[in-house]
């Protein structure tokens, strides 16, 4: 069973529909068994990190999702809230990834939005997966490139499109929304 | 690099796709989710579902096709067509739309705007200009191009995006139906003047249509309609030009 985090964040909906198109069972739950118990955990997200993060702390999601020992995929929001401080709000997140998330220059439109390609990809996620493929984004914020990062992307600025450390994986890219190179980023996340 | 988005527009009515589609490769070109299917593996970046039932049963039916929508399609997708609330849109986003497209619902209530980003993002929010030129000026129409307004479009649009629209999907109505290609002028002008993106629509007829768009103007997107239904220019062999003429797609 693949949980998908329930909070206060839109486009749950199109991840929980994407994994059910891949044939995994998979189930939308903020109750910690459930979340414990999966074989994998997704935390997606389109909203806001300070009030998304109040929410998770308010339930004590915070510390579930730091605990968890399975592999869990955090997606745009979620990559972001994974990472160490925000200027969204000036949150302090989850703190799994020692990076910091900047609002991006207003020298080109913001927020990112389309489609773009990857550049320096590496790991598991990444099989058949080719430099230069396209991924669909949307997003202000952006998470800097550090150690963790398992692709990059450029928009006004190189960021990390994917980051990982041990077993927690994020992609600041939607794999939902991606067309067949998403379903292939994210089957490999459901298969690892 | 971000790409340019080439984006087939599908009307819908009782929850089929109207104008004469002809297609022998599809089982049924009527149904919304077998054409966007079409349209996404042919490489299509988004897709527009406009709604233009105008009944009491709307909202009903168009949350059910939303629905089904999300659990087929793989890019993102947009519904517009007659939205007037929060509620209704409420109910279109919780369904799975990705974005709602609202016109004449904006310009009688600009709040409305601020109100849909407020609570699901400027990113949810795009507001579709059609817009006519018309004794010198480029003017904002609304109920489907049926009445005019009293707002010049440069206006309008600068107003859309301080209360919080996350995209523009410009129409020009003297280019749409023509196939003359789009409106280069107004289209040039609204995307410099913004700091969100322009999608340009009306006109296409070509595939130099695109590159003209692309080349003169900042639009981060085309729409087009007829050309895609009737097969008129595939999407795919519309992208592989593209590329050979330099434009970045995907």
């Amino acid at each position: 069973m693949i949980a998908i985090l329930k909070y206060n964040a839109g486009n749950i909906k199109s991840v929980e529909n994407a994994v059910k198109r891949l044939g995994f069972k998979c189930v939308v739950t903020d109750n910690e068994n459930e979340i414990r118990n999966a074989e994998k955990v997704i935390i997606p997200g389109v909203g806001e990190a300070g009030s998304a993060m109040n929410y998770l702390k308010k339930y004590n999601l915070d510390t579930l999702i730091k605990s968890l020992i399975q592999p869990v995929l955090g997606i745009c929001l979620g990559q972001q809230l994974m990472c160490s401080f925000t200027e969204e709000g000036n949150t302090e997140c989850l703190r799994i990834f020692e990076t910091q998330v900047k609002k991006f220059p207003p020298k080109e439109l913001v927020p990112h939005m389309g489609w773009n390609n990857l550049q320096n990809i590496k790991g598991n996620l990444f099989k058949n997966i080719n430099e230069n493929d396209n991924l669909y984004f949307v997003h202000s914020y952006y998470c800097e490139i550090s150690e963790n990062t398992t692709a990059t992307c450029d928009y006004i600025l190189p960021f990390s499109a994917s980051m990982q450390k041990n077993n927690f994986y994020a992609t600041q890219f939607h794999p939902e929304k991606s067309s067949l190179i998403g379903e292939q980023i994210l089957k490999n996340f459901l298969s690892l | 690099m971000l790409k340019k988005r080439i984006i087939p527009c599908l009307d819908i009515k009782d929850g089929r796709t109207v104008k004469g589609i002809n297609f022998i490769d599809i089982r049924d070109a009527g149904d919304p989710v077998e054409l966007g299917k079409k349209y996404a593996l042919e490489g299509a970046d988004e897709l527009v579902f406009l709604d233009i039932t105008a009944t009491i049963e709307k909202r009903k039916t168009l949350s059910l096709l939303v629905e089904k929508i999300s659990r087929e399609i793989n890019i993102p997708f947009t519904v517009g067509g007659g939205i007037n609330s929060l509620e209704d849109i409420s109910v279109i986003i919780k369904a799975g739309a990705d974005k709602v497209s609202i016109n004449s619902s904006a310009v009688k209530r600009p709040e409305l705007i601020s109100e849909i980003a407020n609570q699901y993002g400027s990113q949810c929010v795009v507001v579709a200009v059609d817009t006519k030129f018309e004794s010198n000026e480029w003017m904002v129409y609304v109920s489907g191009g049926k009445i005019p307004t009293t707002i010049r479009t440069m206006d309008w649009v600068r107003k859309v995006e301080k209360l919080g629209a996350g995209e523009i999907l410009l129409t020009s109505m003297n280019n749409d139906g023509t196939k003359n290609g789009f409106a280069i002028d107004i289209t040039m002008e609204v995307s410099s003047a913004l700091n969100i993106p322009v999608i340009a629509s009306g006109g296409a007829g070509t595939k130099e249509h695109f590159k003209e768009v692309f080349e003169q103007t900042k639009a981060s997107g085309a729409l087009a309609a007829s050309i895609f239904h009737y097969g008129e220019i595939p999407i795919t062999e519309l992208k592989n030009y593209l590329k050979t003429q330099k434009i970045l797609v995907r």
